[in-house]
């Protein structure tokens, strides 16, 4: 399948289970539907020719099996065929498209990112019902096997139609707080795309770009939302650098070692111009000053240049909005840049209580850091090599391992 | 996060070493537990892979010589402690992961009575 069609089938995906769910109200076996329509057309189009209406296609054959689905249902029943005829006579017709179907995205990801579900269900039940990606697919970017994760999406639907959330926006209050679900559901899905990067893992789907891809369609139906735009700049401003941040064996490369030539400069000019429109409209969330230091960074073009004060300034702010112990913890660095490695160090303290990080890679590395731009080389080494023990990541291990050895 | 469940049988003494000594129908209710275990966390969406080994009756360790040929050592039946099988789970978190080591652990052992033997649960890495 060409990458054009790939892409076209999987934007009409959220448009085309929308306007099923409508339909049939009946969200699981809609959702197998699609995929099945997806499916057929992934098949069949690149034979016959694709169609002059895609999205109509799409669903009338989803409508089809949907009522190949309601049809069996009902002989199982031993019921009448009357009510199958009835779903097909009451359908309206498949051009009847309304403007509610650019909604239907933003309805159905309210839906899969519901808290019923846990977070792993959340994630692969949006790449589904919304990324328009298949099981299969899903399954191998988080390495389990295909029937893991189909057990997974369909115990997520089970959920979802036990606690009868129905096929609509929630209302304006409960809004806010669900969109903060789904904004955490996108970034989670970046964030796993992103390690997971390595070069002999070409075939396994991006994540992030899907991430990318749905944060802006998040965008475009709330293009005002600050924390919205906020996310999708902090996305392109991250992963600008994904050219830069690894090397030819997929050892991990910090950002002070990075080829900054290396960096996306297209994707820092969207998420810098996509920053600046958000942080003009007031009202300044998490996502936006996270953004606001990746941009920080991508604006010095080489190490020395960084403006480390502007960067402290931006995670003072973040430190006041949450109560985030990977915000203390960056805090701890810019602060160590700013005002020495002693003033940082003493930050990170209060963190050897904080049960959220207390066993953490991430601590020993950064108290690593410091002490080593203290001029401890002892203490940096133990701290390295107590990181090196708690990371499960091997790159991630591999370069700590690496950091004890050189100060050895 | 991905975790991995070895049984480690022989930590839980000589009661499951002489697992071939058992009753027909110990054996077939320890079988028929772990393998209702394995269903459950195959339909729960959190089973990656498991599988059982043979009985260290035959277990070597091995050795590169100079040569890089292969230089065997063993058996060692006495071992008091092999891995007997294992279980790579996908779940939400560390305590879940413990509750399925617990559920593994209380598999029934001669006369129906939970063998409660040690189950370690270590955490899986990535290669990203």
């Amino acid at each position: 399948m060409s990458g054009t069609m790939d892409q076209l089938l999987r934007d009409a995906a959220p448009q085309v289970l929308g306007a099923v769910i409508r339909r049939y109200h009946d969200f699981a076996a809609a959702e197998d539907a699609v995929q099945e329509a997806l499916l057929a057309a992934a098949v069949q189009w690149p034979r016959e020719g694709q169609p002059e209406n895609p999205r109509a296609w799409l669903i009338q054959v989803a409508g089809r099996r949907m009522t190949d689905h309601v049809r069996s249902q009902v002989a199982r029943r031993r019921r009448e065929e009357a009510a199958a005829m009835e779903a097909e006579l009451l359908a309206p017709p498949v051009d009847a498209e309304r403007n509610v179907d650019e909604d239907d995205t933003l309805v159905l990801l309210f839906m899969c990112c519901h808290p019923s579900l846990t977070t792993a269900s959340a994630i692969a039940l949006t790449l589904r019902a919304v990324g328009g990606l298949a099981t299969a697919e899903i399954a191998s970017a988080f390495l389990v096997p295909e029937s893991t994760m189909a057990q997974r999406i369909s115990r997520a639907k089970t959920t979802i139609k036990s606690s009868g959330v129905p096929f609509r926006l929630p209302d304006a209050e409960e809004r806010a707080q669900r969109l903060r679900a789904v904004l955490h559901v996108l970034y989670l899905i970046f964030n796993e795309g992103y390690v997971a990067s390595g070069g002999e893992k070409l075939q396994r789907i991006e994540l992030s770009s899907e991430a990318v891809r749905l944060a802006r369609a998040v965008h475009k139906l709330l293009p005002d939302n600050g924390e919205v735009a906020g996310l999708l700049a902090l996305m392109l401003l991250t992963d600008s650098r994904r050219a830069a941040r690894s090397g030819p064996d997929g050892e991990l490369i910090p950002l002070d070692k990075q080829d900054r030539v290396l960096w996306d400069r297209a994707e820092i000019a969207e998420g810098t111009e996509l920053l600046k429109a958000a942080l003009s409209k007031g009202s300044v969330g998490s996502y936006q000053l996270q953004a606001a230091i990746a941009a920080v960074h991508a604006e010095a073009d080489r190490v020395e240049d960084t403006d480390w004060p502007q960067i402290l300034a931006l995670y003072e702010l973040l430190k006041r909005m949450s109560d985030n112990p990977m915000v203390t913890l960056n805090h701890a660095i810019a602060t160590a840049m700013v005002r020495g490695p002693a003033a940082g160090l003493d930050l990170l303290r209060p963190l050897d209580s904080d049960a959220r990080l207390a066993g953490h890679h991430r601590l020993a590395a950064v108290r690593a850091h410091l002490l080593e731009m203290a001029g401890d080389r002892e203490g940096a080494v133990q701290q390295f090599q107590l990181a090196a023990e708690r990371t499960t990541s091997l790159p991630e291990r591999n370069y700590l391992l690496m950091q004890a050895a050189r100060l050895r | 996060m991905k975790y991995i469940l070895m049984m480690n049988n022989m930590t839980l003494g000589p009661a499951y070493a002489g697992v071939t000594g058992w009753q027909p129908r110990d054996v077939e209710a320890h079988i028929a537990y772990l393998k209702g275990l394995t269903n459950e966390l195959r339909e729960s969406g959190e089973l990656v892979s498991t599988e059982g080994l043979s009985l260290p009756d035959e277990a070597r360790l091995v050795r590169a010589g100079k040569d890089g040929a292969p230089i065997t050592d063993g058996v060692f039946p006495e071992s008091k402690e092999f891995l007997a099988g294992y279980w790579i789970v996908d779940v939400e978190n560390a305590g879940r992961a413990y509750a399925i080591g617990a559920r593994a652990s209380a598999a029934p052992g001669p006369g129906g009575e939970p063998l409660n033997m040690a189950i370690e649960v270590r955490r899986v890495v990535s290669d990203s």
